[in-house]
């Protein structure tokens, strides 16, 4: 999956004010069904998405907000606290991206969540739970009309009346996802480093790397 | 300067300041399953990258293998056979010391690697799965990572990480008879929130923590990730020590010797300052059991269902109204005359040795009720086999529980096995969301003597109704 470097990102924001939404809902253990990474956005939130029956054919539910025509193509996302809570699994930051998110606007994130979305070219932007509830009644309100920007240059937040909501992210991780890096290629930059940095933690505490003195 | 234990283990496994807090750590041990590590060894190979030092990667299968007798490869899960290959392919090609399904030393991931000595004090570790902070218990700094964490891990014994916030959380007091330390952790997670602990790592401590036998600080450091922390981790101490000694994988003579001597060197200092400090009273805990659909959504198994008017925001307002459309629960429902149709013993946080034993004396002696489907299933297979050898597996059976082979099973849903057409299940594992444990499933999480006097009563109930 190659990741689309992420600067300014304008459009409608497709609000699920819940709190405490998790990975489970954001893509169900039974939906990741290759051993693989693509794919996953046709199943994206598929307990509440879709009525039940087989993969292929089963109807959507039309209350269901990503059903609703002017967020079906929704690039931003705004959620409740505690977005992303729960399992690890990578499969929900691959889903979210590839359905078409590349940003999340949350109070706050589930922190593996949260270091996913930055491995998988998807924005997490912290903002108060009174300004993420704004932004959603802006949307409710604007009947698909009204738009938001994103930007992650200035860290800057524009809801549609155009007050802007600056945020913070460590430049190393705005960097990481303003360029499309990937976080494995940089760390093997340092493996000399890294290398040098085993060798003397082994020679301090070689219970832990050393071998056993029965050979196991 | 006084430091906290976690600073300390931080500091001492931090190869690099990148910047702005974040932080490029040694990971001294990497555990894989086949849902996340299959695909993270896919990927590395994929790519032509190696495996940097496979001496200190461990895999198992856990998590879509089936629990029936006699199981193989094949899962009622259609496709489950493809992760089980690929993990064990992968782990081969990749020198990885590995635990097959059949393998005695084969279970949940997090439960193995307590049992193994492969999870230390001191040590970092990483596993594609939320739950690694389970081995918190033992004094080991452990956290879950996705499946590109393990790829980097696996890759360059490295991950990067923010350095998280400290909390201390004081326990003292005596828990009552029948509150357990998974009635302390819910409870806990109820008072502050499910995002309570978010940015902190959290050290238990307090002569409660000091009284918990070394299982039940697993159980308490498991559900840390349900409290959304980086992880929870408690200082070793003589019963940590005594744990590890003679484990398959603990050091042996002479480092065994200066490994214990540096293990009692491990606690935070007197003077160290936490970022936040709780203090919690643990004697007036009661029994704990879940309503909603968050494990914040808790109260006492003698409670009733709060109403969403309670809530302080719009959105944790709107997550409880879902959660009780979910649950089919009104506000006011008193908790202990809730019907249940099945009950599940199992899973990281509540399938080791002495939660079966808690569960098999309430079930000694008595029947699960009429109509209620009832599982047990062993942390791993040494547990089972424990468990067996002193009996337990008597106890269960005898009561009406199935008896099954170690693994994750119910504790979530991947679409083979199922609770057949049964809607209301209490159980000992660590998520209530929707769906969890299966579509429209509705999960009670509670303590492993919670769920056996339930399993009888045929409604949720705590075991102190069966003393009376
Ligand atoms: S038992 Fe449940 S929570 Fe624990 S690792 Fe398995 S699936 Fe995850």
């Amino acid at each position: 999956m190659s990741i689309e470097p992420i600067t300014i990102v304008r459009g409608l924001a497709a609000p699920l004010m819940r709190a405490n939404i998790d990975t489970d809902a954001i893509i169900p253990s039974r939906e990741m069904t290759t051993v693989g990474k693509a794919g996953l956005g046709r199943r994206l939130f598929a307990n509440w998405r879709f009525k039940d029956g087989p993969v292929e054919s089963r109807a959507e539910r039309s209350e269901f907000v990503l059903n609703r025509v002017p967020y079906r193509n929704a690039r931003i996302l705004l959620a409740g606290e505690n977005f992303g809570c729960g399992s690890s699994r990578e499969g929900a930051a691959w889903a979210l991206y590839d359905f078409g998110f590349r940003v999340v606007i949350a109070p706050s994130f589930g922190a593996i969540f949260r270091a996913n979305c930055i491995r998988n070219g998807l924005l997490p932007v912290v903002l108060d739970v009174a300004i993420v509830e704004d932004i959603a009644r802006q949307m409710d309100a604007g009947n698909g009309e009204c738009t938001i920007d994103v930007d992650l240059q200035k860290c800057l937040v524009t809801d549609a009346s155009g007050i802007g909501h600056p945020f913070t992210l460590p430049p190393m991780q705005r960097e990481m996802l303003i360029e499309g890096l990937d976080s494995i290629e940089l760390a093997m930059r340092r493996v000399g480093d890294i290398d040098a940095f085993h060798d003397a933690l082994a020679e301090r505490r070689p219970w832990l790397f050393g071998v056993r003195e029965d050979g196991a | 300067m006084p430091r906290t234990l976690i600073d300390k283990l931080w500091d001492e496994h931090l190869v690099a300041d990148l910047g702005d807090g974040i932080n490029l750590l040694h990971i001294d041990r990497v555990f894989l399953h086949e849902r996340s590590g299959a695909v993270a060894l896919r990927t590395l190979k994929t790519s032509g990258i190696a495996v940097r030092r496979p001496q200190l990667a461990f895999a198992t299968i856990d998590h879509i293998v089936d629990t029936d007798p006699g199981r193989g490869d094949a899962t009622k899960f259609k496709g489950g056979d493809k992760f089980i290959r690929a993990m064990r392919d992968g782990a081969r090609e990749a020198a990885i010391t590995f635990f097959d399904i059949n393998d005695p030393r084969q279970g949940i991931t997090h439960v193995i690697a307590a049992e193994q000595g492969i999870a230390q004090p001191g040590a970092t570790i990483v596993c594609g799965d939320s739950h690694t902070c389970t081995l918190g218990g033992l004094g080991a700094l452990a956290w879950g990572v996705g499946s590109s964490g393990i790829e980097q891990a696996l890759a360059t014994q490295t991950v990067e990480e923010c350095r998280p916030r400290t909390m201390r959380i004081r326990c003292d007091g005596r828990l009552a008879e029948g509150v357990f330390a998974k009635d302390l952790v819910l409870s806990l997670i109820g008072k502050y929130g499910a995002s309570g602990g978010a940015g902190y790592a959290i050290e238990f401590f307090g002569s409660a923590i000091s009284a918990l036998p070394v299982e039940a600080r697993m159980t308490l450091c498991n559900m840390a990730i349900e409290f959304a922390a980086f992880t929870g981790i408690i200082a070793p101490d003589v019963m940590t020590i005594e744990y590890l000694r003679g484990r398959p994988h603990a050091p042996t003579g002479e480092l065994w010797d200066r490994a214990v001597a540096h293990w009692k060197t491990l606690r935070s200092d007197d003077a160290a300052v936490f970022d936040r400090d709780v203090q919690i009273d643990v004697s007036t805990l009661s029994p704990q059991v879940t309503w909603g659909t968050s494990p914040q959504h808790v109260v006492g198994v003698e409670g009733v269902v709060p109403d969403p008017r309670s809530a302080t925001e719009p959105p944790q307002a709107r997550a409880m109204e879902g959660a009780l459309q979910y649950m089919d629960l009104r506000p006011g429902d008193r908790l202990n005359s809730i019907p249940i149709d099945a009950a599940f013993i199992g899973s990281c946080t509540n399938a080791r040795l002495s939660d079966l034993r808690e569960a098999a004396r309430v079930l000694q002696g008595r029947k699960v009720a009429a109509g209620i489907k009832a599982l047990c299933v062993p942390g791993s297979t040494s547990v089972k086999q424990a468990a067996e050898a002193e009996g337990l597996d008597r106890i269960f059976k005898d009561a009406g529980f199935e008896w099954r082979e170690s693994g994750c099973s119910l504790c979530f849903y991947v679409g083979g096995d199922s609770f057949g057409g049964a809607r209301r299940v209490i159980s000992t594992t660590n998520r209530n969301f929707e769906g969890r444990q299966g579509p429209g499933v509705r999960t009670h999480l509670a303590s492993p003597a919670t769920v056996a006097a339930s399993a009888t009563l045929g409604r949720i109930a705590s075991a102190r109704e069966l003393s009376r």
